[in-house]
């Protein structure tokens, strides 16, 4: 927590290398550590991937993440969940990653995620997978007509709803992590000797909910842009399924009447 | 009172308002959250799963109101755009 003064609210305002517009400040640098230890680690792990009866320790811990990822996923969207595996565990496991290097002992960390710029940057990564995936489940038009259920009168609201939703995402972030350093920091400051600690704890809790939250809103966020049609389509599939039945009783009353005069 | 210290006043205790009247409100609201799943966890064990999520889906959302008064008193206090302004303006005039 030495990086951080107690006026910066931001890993943005340690700057670290500066060179005319360049700027290398301390959320970018973390940033990249992050980035470097998920690639590293997945790469060394999965270069030895076997399917015998013996796996390594790290091909278990990674096929245990991934599984627990790809169930949360099913679990919303009700469909097979491979086509949001690798953008919601990526923002899942950066999160994750991000808000937990905090305790490696003797490595002074900021969390990337207490800076609004990060946040910011994996919110309107959600702002735009949103209507993707909408546009790949159902075509362009599909998605549009979105926006004009149940009542064309809906849309500015519906619009105003995307652009809020993606602010609060950000914010929420930002704020839940900013919030625990800032109070280890002050608590540092005021009482240095077993709070800080208790406190950090707390916020490693936090983080960890914090990208757990993210994740499923911003998956909850993309299965409801297709939940209308979705529920269009069930409707039909209910009508059908009736209408079969009502076909399927018929015939049992005629024969049931012939075998009554019969 | 000069300026300088009619800004430092006034941040002061409208951070401490803010954090305090946003604490409240949250507070009640994830009460209910939580004491409603809780009987629907305790009828409906099936459901844990569901339950659950959604109960933490609701409770982002409403600590996330809790969350914006805690960033505007931090803001308040460690970042206060008035109070540099007025700092600088004493130590050039």
């Amino acid at each position: 927590m030495d990086l951080l003064d107690l006026k910066q609210i931001s890993p943005d305002e340690v700057v670290f290398w500066e060179w005319r517009f360049v700027t290398i400040n301390a959320t970018l640098v973390f940033t990249w550590v992050v980035m470097f230890v998920l690639v590293l680690g997945s790469w060394l792990v999965t270069r030895t991937l076997t399917t015998g009866p013996t796996i390594s320790r790290w091909q278990n811990l990674l096929e245990v993440v991934v599984d627990g990822i790809r169930r949360e996923i099913a679990g919303i969207v009700q469909e097979r969940p491979e086509r949001y595996l690798a953008f919601i565990g990526t923002l899942f496991l950066f999160i994750f990653l991000s808000n937990l290097l905090n305790i490696v002992p003797g490595f002074v960390y900021v969390a990337p995620t207490a800076s609004l710029s990060t946040t910011a940057a994996l919110a309107i990564c959600v702002f735009f997978a949103v209507p993707i995936y909408s546009i790949a489940n159902e075509g362009f038009l599909g998605y549009l007509k979105n926006f004009l259920l149940p009542t064309p009168l809906m849309l500015p609201f519906k619009i105003i709803g995307e652009v809020s939703r993606t602010l609060a995402l950000a914010v929420r972030l930002f704020g839940n992590i900013m919030s625990g350093t800032k109070i280890v920091a002050i608590l540092m400051a005021v009482a240095p000797l077993i709070f800080p600690i208790l406190m950090h704890a707390l916020g490693l809790l936090t983080g960890v909910i914090q990208a757990y939250i993210f994740a499923v809103l911003a998956m909850v966020y993309i299965a409801s842009a297709s939940r209308a049609r979705e529920e269009e389509r069930e409707e039909e599939l209910l009508n059908q399924h009736s209408k079969l039945e009502e076909d399927e009783q018929k015939p049992t009353r005629a024969q049931d009447g012939v075998s009554d005069h019969g | 009172m000069d300026n300088l210290g009619l800004v430092g006043m006034i941040s002061i205790f409208t951070a401490g308002l803010t954090i305090g009247l946003g604490a409240i409100g949250p507070a009640l609201g994830e009460g209910r959250a939580v004491a409603s799943a809780l009987s629907a966890l305790a009828q409906q064990p099936d459901e844990s799963n569901t339950i659950t999520r959604t109960l933490f889906v609701g409770l982002a959302m409403i600590e996330s109101t809790a969350i914006y008064c805690f960033v505007v008193s931090m803001i308040l206090i460690f970042a206060n755009p008035f109070w540099d302004y007025f700092t600088q303006q004493t130590a050039g005039g």
